[in-house]
């Protein structure tokens, strides 16, 4: 199941000269382009793995793509995003965030049903990949 | 997937680079076709930059004629891909040698906009750094500093001002070589986003190369700044004078002539920023002068740099 969260995450994947192009928006916009990575795709999991420091300073979107395909190359089994921050007063938060890289094969989630007091019925999520234990998700044939 | 669709945006040239509007890279030119290559070369952008390097900077020819050379390789590149013929692009680092104030940094500034204009660079700015930005103070702090340092310099130029303080021969634990071989990758992975100018005196950058013979191979130009004749610098002080619209009496030019000529055979003579610091100096003659007359001024006297106020100097040998 191809999970779907942040921008785009309904369109096709982004090609890397559409990756480009979104970054050099967000530093023209004067935001810091940041990268972070995950094994763990559950959709309450905002706190990702930080790629090095967020650039605060580049001037062209070659810098972040460098470092998005240098996260791939470490990570090809782990969902990658770029993180766009707007700093400005008033704001202060993430403008813009986008998947530019996940794993070929998204086993997707398990819906659990927990029976509650009074026929109650609580609902929660669990990604089949996190069954397995940090660093073996999303292995071939795993 | 397949019920909507999105203008793509990385397809949609930017309005930023306003040649590939006029000239779309897919168009290819038949094999018969002309092309005229002066109204090409004022499309781009790039005479504005070549000529106001002509006008605005005194002297040093053959580093003028080097620019030159490289703008029109790059320019028939441009042109020889609209019939079809590829070409890897040139490398283009580079290493300015000379000696202080010979205008390795205004060049440089000035090689950012050509490359630009060329469309060899998407940016065009210039990133100009010393060893304390690259080098770090610990283990570990070197690395993250450069690559800082360089994610910023991407798409534009990378200057590095007295390159050979980067490598100590002396010190064993100096963090240097470390900031080399990360620019060293970054030179070589990423050359078409970045031009690294290396900057310096010209036997120190000499021994610099001797001991990183990896830097050496990777600079495909090195120009040679050659130390500016007294005409040339007589004629820098006039462009720098006219520019704080300031301007000198007959005499005064006569005078200014002779203080050079004394000034260059002394020790420390930095070339044009020697000849800024005196115009400084005088500036500040012409207005003690006028304080201490007292007397009537008009616009004149307040533009006009009379000899008295060079003659004063300390080179002529009365003392200032």
């Amino acid at each position: 199941m191809r999970i779907t969260q942040g921008t785009f995450s309904y369109l096709p994947d982004l090609t890397d000269d559409e990756i480009r192009a979104q970054l050099q928006y967000a530093i023209e916009a004067g935001w810091a382009v940041a990268v972070e990575f995950t094994d763990d795709p559950h959709p309450r999991n905002n706190l990702w793995e930080m790629w090095g420091l967020p650039m605060f300073d580049i001037a062209d979107a070659a810098a972040g793509l460098a470092e998005i395909r240098a996260c791939r190359d470490a990570c090809p089994q782990h969902y990658v995003r770029v993180c766009a921050y707007d700093a400005s007063y008033g704001r202060q938060t993430t403008a813009l965030s986008f998947i530019v890289h996940r794993p070929p094969d998204e086993p997707g989630f398990r819906l659990d049903r927990q029976e509650a007091s009074d026929r109650r019925i609580r609902y929660t999520l669990s990604p089949y990949a996190a069954r397995q234990p940090h660093s073996r998700r999303y292995q071939p044939g795993g | 997937m397949t019920g909507f669709a999105m203008p793509a945006p990385g397809r949609e040239p930017t309005p930023a680079e306003p040649h590939e509007n006029d000239e779309p890279d897919e168009e290819q030119l038949a094999d018969d076709a002309l092309v005229d290559l002066g109204a090409w070369q004022k499309q781009l952008a790039i005479t504005g930059p070549l000529e106001r390097l002509d006008a605005e900077l005194v002297g040093i020819e053959p580093v003028k004629t080097r620019v030159r050379e490289i703008a029109a390789l790059l320019l028939v590149d441009q042109l020889r891909a609209r019939f079809g013929l590829n070409a890897s692009r040139p490398t283009l680092h580079m290493c300015f040698t000379g000696s202080p104030g010979t205008g390795k940094t205004t060049v440089a500034l000035r090689m950012a906009e050509i490359l630009k204009g060329l469309g060899y660079l998407r940016r065009g700015h210039l990133v100009s750094v010393t060893r304390d930005d690259l080098v770090g103070e610990y283990v570990g702090h070197t690395a993250p500093k450069t690559k800082a340092v360089l994610n910023r310099a991407l798409g534009g130029v990378l200057l590095i001002d007295e390159a050979y303080y980067l490598y100590r021969a002396d010190s064993e634990r100096d963090y240097g070589p470390e900031a080399i071989e990360i620019l060293l990758q970054v030179m070589e992975a990423q050359r078409d986003d970045l031009v690294v100018i290396l900057a310096g005196y010209r036997d120190r950058m000499d021994s610099f190369f001797a001991s990183n013979p990896g830097i050496a191979s990777r600079i495909a130009h090195h120009i040679d700044f050659p130390d500016f004749t007294v005409d040339e610098l007589v004629r820098i002080a006039e462009l720098m004078a006219d520019r704080e619209n300031h301007r000198f009496a007959p005499e005064a030019r006569q005078a200014l002539r002779e203080y050079l000529e004394r000034r260059m055979a002394q020790p420390r003579f930095a070339n044009a920023r020697s000849v800024r610091n005196a115009l400084d100096r005088m500036r500040l003659r012409q207005a003690n002068r006028l304080v201490a007359a007292g007397e009537l001024v008009g616009k004149d006297d307040l533009v006009r740099l009379e000899p008295a106020d060079i003659t004063v100097s300390r080179v002529f040998g009365t003392g200032s």
